[in-house]
């Protein structure tokens, strides 16, 4: 499948912000099941110093720097993206939980490398502390024995169902465990607690920015289709899922993750991977307006 | 001292002095003690100090030495804060000046196993944010770094300028009972301590002046003159690098430390918002504009220096810092990350990490430490729980460290399955009996007693190799608490005494500047711009409590009392339905004195390290009478002659302690600018005011201006207008009038300007009205054409008194303005 994708983000600000520093993460990463193949990024205003590099989870990750006082930032990116067909996997042949805890838990000898790198995505981030609370949320996902793969399916339908998507009530600084008492929030919200329900039991799991399109496929659970988090950036949580490595669920729509979803970076929570992050000088209040176009290109 | 000095000519006595004084000094068996040995007879090392504290009037000796300690931490503001503190107040630093001895040949192993410890972290260092081949090869659990909140994963694959990642560190050291020495923990991200080390010494220097200098003390002030100029040699700038020293801020625990070690090292001490990144190269905002740093000591933990990359919402770090460090634009010490060594589940593994990454073993032991994370260790722990402390693996855990022995019922149940349930976040150490040495108690008798103690041991790398600070911190448990030593709960310190037996200190390298200060240029903008304004409100304050003083004075002469009070509330002092009292107790009043107060302690508590202590005394001081006179409802009119009091005590202690130099003159500028304001405004409304030639309303005037009786010595006549204006416009003499303050302004811009090397300011765009003799007879006449004159003499004060606002934001502007907060957005 081929998207073309713009992603325009506007900040009004109602004083001069004298100097600016900030990072974006807006190019697709490189991934075994996607192409980036074409990226252009624009920025207003256009005097500013801007630095391309790869960040420490393998993300494109771009500075930008403004030293003149303006009330406007606009930053435009477009893209062409190439998503292919995963391959199926059937959940009956992933590892029991409880094995992938032990085998990523240190023992003394040699891990291997992927084990290794999951290690990385295993313990408390920022955004997503490990909680109690969380383990004892999800525990009935979780019954002796059972295939990693099936539980996270459970989990990601137990949130789909026990979550409500509300916007507006939740800020990136709502800590994990009022959004679980809400039970209430976006997909930020619902990828940081999945992600903690499955961290507080010792399993890896990361979290992935990126793109939905809107429109063919349906929820298996519900039959709607898939509208909540297009037509702004979107938000999931991959899993490790050995022997099938990572696999990707979005829980905000109760679906495994396919050619419908474009991702753009991971990392271990929102901190490390949000679209435009920046620390300002000056601007006192702002106003922010962000659209997402997804347009499948036909052939 | 002079006893002392009798006493080292006294040969010295044998054995039955010491001994008696020792009556109360009580070995506990279960521990190694200090100073007695297995026989309970002195040890070598300690004999010529006590003999010399014993041998005549033990407890005079201890009593002076006592009270001299007391009042030179009281002089010295030494002060430790404490955050959960319910006053928020400062508590002063607690010292025992009986110092823990320790022998040359016991010290050269402490050193020898501190310094390779120091190398072992810093090659640990560097492979955790380089390679990770311990991971790789499971030498290391991948839970510690990567479940460690200062596991920076902005900072991997960084490597910092001189690719060294640490600079300073610091390791606690216990003596178990058998007498070997324990590493306890490490501290590897701001060691802090090592300024009340050299404090500590300042002070026991001055009580055992002769004792120290006879037994051959190892001196402890050359480390920080090598650590200045390790600082310095960071950069490729070689002439003039700027070294700075970034603190949280006043109200972080150990500020008073981040002050100390800037005076003592001579370096600007910087907030966050002092310095700006631009273009991947870190300025200082200075007096002069912005100066580049070459070089940071960070006092700010790991994950708050830098908002962009790291969290997010911190205000105390720097935007952009990690992109200058990882241009090699900066230094800074210790490196982003180190902190992620700060962990007891570490110690464990470093046998193994020493042996992997040097090839060497580890000489320093580290106190019996199980990271639960390994199965074994976790039932190890679990069957041994009342022998060993459970604490918790990462620095961010709520979990407060816990005695297995004291643990029982539904609590035990508790922690069993915490442990059970994440057993990599904790560690378990062994329950160290540590070792005892004496120290001076001090209620009732002075005495010698045995406390339980640990010591902090410093060291820092040099071009040759880490060098240790021949001393340290000893920090001696309280009675109650004996094997919790934490200046947090209330703990004492102790200067260590490392003896030499004669041999010559190590020389000190000849480039070694001593007694530098900062240059004017490098005054960072924001302390600048506090103490500006300190100098206005403490001004304006004083001024502001003289003008209500004298008005409730004149309550019974009502003519007086209308137009006083028709003047305070004109000039805004008091709000237009108040009466003069309100102003002491009404803060929401923007202008009144509660509110000034307010402005002064906060401006005070900004520039604290440029205050003395007893100017910051005097601060606390006057926010105290403040309270009382408030709550007492006493007589107001002696509640504003007292902080008029406190407020010229100020005035005298920023002219008599303060360093003049151009922060000090910015404040002086504010003051000047501040009392030119008042009285042009003052007088502008009196000039205007129907009574104003009357004698009671023209001796208001020169009470609220304190001149009274300097009027009375100069003119010999009742008060009268022509004569007031004479002394209070045009008397370039008098420190309240105008053309004092305007000669004053000229003369510090002037050399502002000669200092900064920059282009004076024009000053002020309004001069002191003149007038000849008998145009002031006019002015205090009666009539059309006097009321004219007056009208127009008012006028040409307003037009000085907007003057004055003007220069005053001219100077912001110049000089202040690109401090400010910053904010975080997200998408």
């Amino acid at each position: 499948m081929r998207y073309s994708i713009h992603h325009k983000t506007a900040y009004e600000y109602a004083s001069d912000v004298l100097h600016a520093h900030h990072i974006l993460h807006l190019v697709p990463r490189p991934a075994p099941f996607q192409q980036c193949l074409e990226h252009t990024i624009s920025v207003e205003p256009a005097t500013f110093r801007r630095r391309d590099e790869i960040d420490a989870f393998g993300n494109a990750l771009t500075r930008i720097e403004f030293e003149l006082p303006h009330r406007r930032l606009e930053v435009a990116t477009q893209m062409e993206v190439e998503v292919h067909p995963r391959p199926r996997v059937f959940a009956a042949h992933s590892m029991p939980w409880e094995r992938i805890c032990a085998d990523l838990a240190y023992h003394g000898g040699w891990p291997t490398r992927e084990n290794l790198q999951a290690c990385r995505f295993r313990h408390e981030s920022p955004y997503v502390r490990v909680k109690q609370e969380l383990t004892d949320y999800a525990a009935e996902c979780f019954p002796a024995g059972r295939p990693i793969l099936e539980c996270a399916d459970a989990l990601m339908v137990k949130l789909y169902r026990e979550m409500k998507y509300a916007k507006g009530e939740t800020t990136v600084r709502t800590p994990l465990l009022e959004v679980l008492k809400k039970r209430r929030g976006v997909c930020q919200d619902f990828a940081h607690l999945m992600i903690g329900c499955l961290r507080s039991r010792g399993l890896a799991a990361r979290y992935v920015s990126g793109y939905l399109r809107a429109g063919p496929t349906r929820s298996a659970e519900s039959g709607a289709s898939l509208t909540i988090g297009s037509g702004a950036s979107h938000a999931w949580v991959a899993v490790y899922t050995p022997p099938f490595g990572w696999l990707e669920f979005d829980p905000t729509n109760d679906v495994r993750v396919g050619t419908d979803h474009i991702a753009v970076a991971w990392g271990r929570d929102f901190g490390d991977v949000s679209p435009l992050h920046g620390v300002l000088l000056g601007g006192a209040i702002h106003e922010l307006s962000v659209s997402v176009t997804v347009e499948p290109i036909t052939q | 001292m002079k006893s002392e000095a009798a006493n080292d000519k006294r040969a010295v006595t044998p054995d039955s002095g010491a001994e008696a004084s020792l009556a109360t000094y009580v070995p506990d068996p279960r521990r190694y003690d200090e100073l007695l040995d297995e026989n309970g007879a002195l040890r070598a090392h300690w004999r010529p100090l006590i003999e010399r504290l014993t041998a005549n009037k033990a407890h005079d000796t201890a009593r002076r030495a006592l009270e001299l300690t007391r009042r030179l931490i009281v002089e010295n503001g030494v002060a430790y804060n404490v955050y959960t503190d319910p006053q928020g107040a400062d508590r002063p630093w607690a010292l025992d000046p009986l110092p823990l001895v320790l022998s040359q040949d016991e010290w050269r192993e402490i050193e020898k196993g501190v310094v390779q410890r120091a190398r072992v972290l810093d090659a640990l260092l560097v492979d955790l944010y380089g390679p990770q081949r311990l991971l790789a090869e499971g030498l290391v659990p991948p839970e510690l770094p990567f479940g460690h909140p200062n596991f920076l994963w902005p900072c991997h694959g960084l490597v910092p300028r001189g690719a060294s990642w640490l600079h300073i560190y610091a390791a606690d050291l216990a003596r178990a009972p058998n007498g070997g020495w324990w590493v306890l923990a490490d501290r590897t991200q701001s060691p802090s301590g090592a300024g009340y080390a050299l404090e500590n010494r300042d002070i026991v220097e001055q009580v055992l002046p002769e004792t120290i200098r006879d037994l051959g003390v190892r001196r402890v002030r050359d480390f920080f003159s090598e650590m200045r100029e390790r600082l310095r040699s960071l950069s490729d700038e070689e002439a003039n690098p700027l070294v700075v020293i970034l603190t949280p801020g006043p109200f972080n625990e150990t500020y008073f430390e981040h002050a100390y070690m800037a005076r003592q090292l001579g370096l600007p001490l910087v907030e966050g918002h002092d310095l700006t990144v631009r273009n991947e190269i870190v300025y200082l905002k200075t007096l002069g504009g912005l100066k580049r740093v070459h070089t940071i000591l960070r006092r700010l933990d790991d994950d708050y220096c830098d908002p962009v990359e790291l969290r997010g919402a911190s205000t105390l770090g720097v935007p952009g810092l990690i992109s200058a460090i990882r241009a090699h634009n900066v230094v800074i010490t210790n490196a982003l990350g180190t902190g992620v060594l700060e962990s007891a589940a570490w110690l464990g593994f470093l046998p193994g990490v020493a042996e992997r990454l040097l090839g060497e073993s580890l000489q320093l032991p580290s106190v019996a430490t199980w990271w639960c994370g390994e199965k074994p260790a976790l039932d190890y722990v679990l069957a041994n729980l009342d022998r060993l402390v459970v604490k918790p693996t990462y620095p961010n855990q709520q979990f407060e460290p816990v005695f297995g022995s004291d643990i029982k019922g539904d609590d035990r149940e508790a922690l069993i399955r915490r442990l059970q349930a994440r057993p990599y976040a904790y560690v378990a150490q062994e329950h160290v009996a540590l070792s005892q040495a004496p120290v001076w108690r001090s209620n009732g008798t002075p005495s010698f007693a045995a406390r339980a103690f640990t010591i902090r041991v410093y060291a820092i790398a040099t071009q040759t190799g880490f060098r240790v600070l021949p001393g340290g911190l000893a920090r001696v448990a309280s009675e109650n608490a004996v094997d919790v030593v934490s200046t947090q709960r209330g703990g004492g310190s102790k200067d260590i005494w490392v003896l030499s037996r004669g041999e010559d200190e190590p020389a000190v390298a000849a480039t070694r500047r001593l007694q530098v200060s900062m240059r004017p240029d490098e005054l960072p903008s924001r302390l600048v711009e506090n103490l500006f304004w300190l100098g206005r409100y403490t001004v304006r304050c004083a001024d502001n409590a003289r003008l209500l003083r004298s008005t409730v004075r004149v309550r019974v002469d009502r003519g007086v009392w209308i137009h006083a009070v028709r003047i305070c509330r004109a000039l805004g002092v008091i709000a237009k339905d108040l009466q003069p009292p309100a102003s002491l107790r009404d803060d929401r009043d923007p202008y009144g004195i509660a509110a000034d107060v307010k402005r002064i302690a906060w401006c005070a508590s900004q520039v604290r390290g440029h205050l003395s202590a007893r100017y910051w005394r005097a601060v606390v001081g006057l926010q105290r009478q403040l309270q009382e006179a408030a709550a007492s409802r006493q007589e107001p009119r002696e509640a504003l002659e007292r902080i008029a009091l406190s407020l010229a005590a100020l005035s005298g202690y920023a002219a008599e302690d303060m360093t003049h130099d151009e922060g000090w003159r910015l404040l002086r500028i504010g003051r000047r600018l501040e009392r030119l304001q008042f009285i042009a405004g003052l007088l502008a409304q009196h000039l205007v005011a129907a009574s104003a030639t009357r004698q009671g309303q023209v001796e208001w005037l020169l009470d609220v201006c304190h001149s009274i009786s300097i009027y009375r010595s100069r003119y010999f006549v009742a008060p009268r207008l022509g004569s007031a204006l004479d002394l209070l416009v045009r008397d370039v003499h008098h420190p309240v009038a105008l053309a004092f303050q305007c000669s004053s302004i000229a003369r510090d811009l002037a050399e502002l300007a000669a200092s900064l090397k920059i282009s004076g300011d024009p000053g002020l765009e309004a001069t002191i009205p003149e007038f000849t003799d008998s145009e002031l007879l006019t002015l205090e006449g009666e009539g059309d054409e006097a009321r004219a004159s007056r009208e127009t003499l008012a006028a040409r004060l307003r037009a000085l008194h907007v003057a004055a606002a003007k220069l005053s934001d001219r100077l912001s502007m110049r000089h202040f303005s690109h401090t400010g907060d910053s904010q975080s957005v997200w998408t």
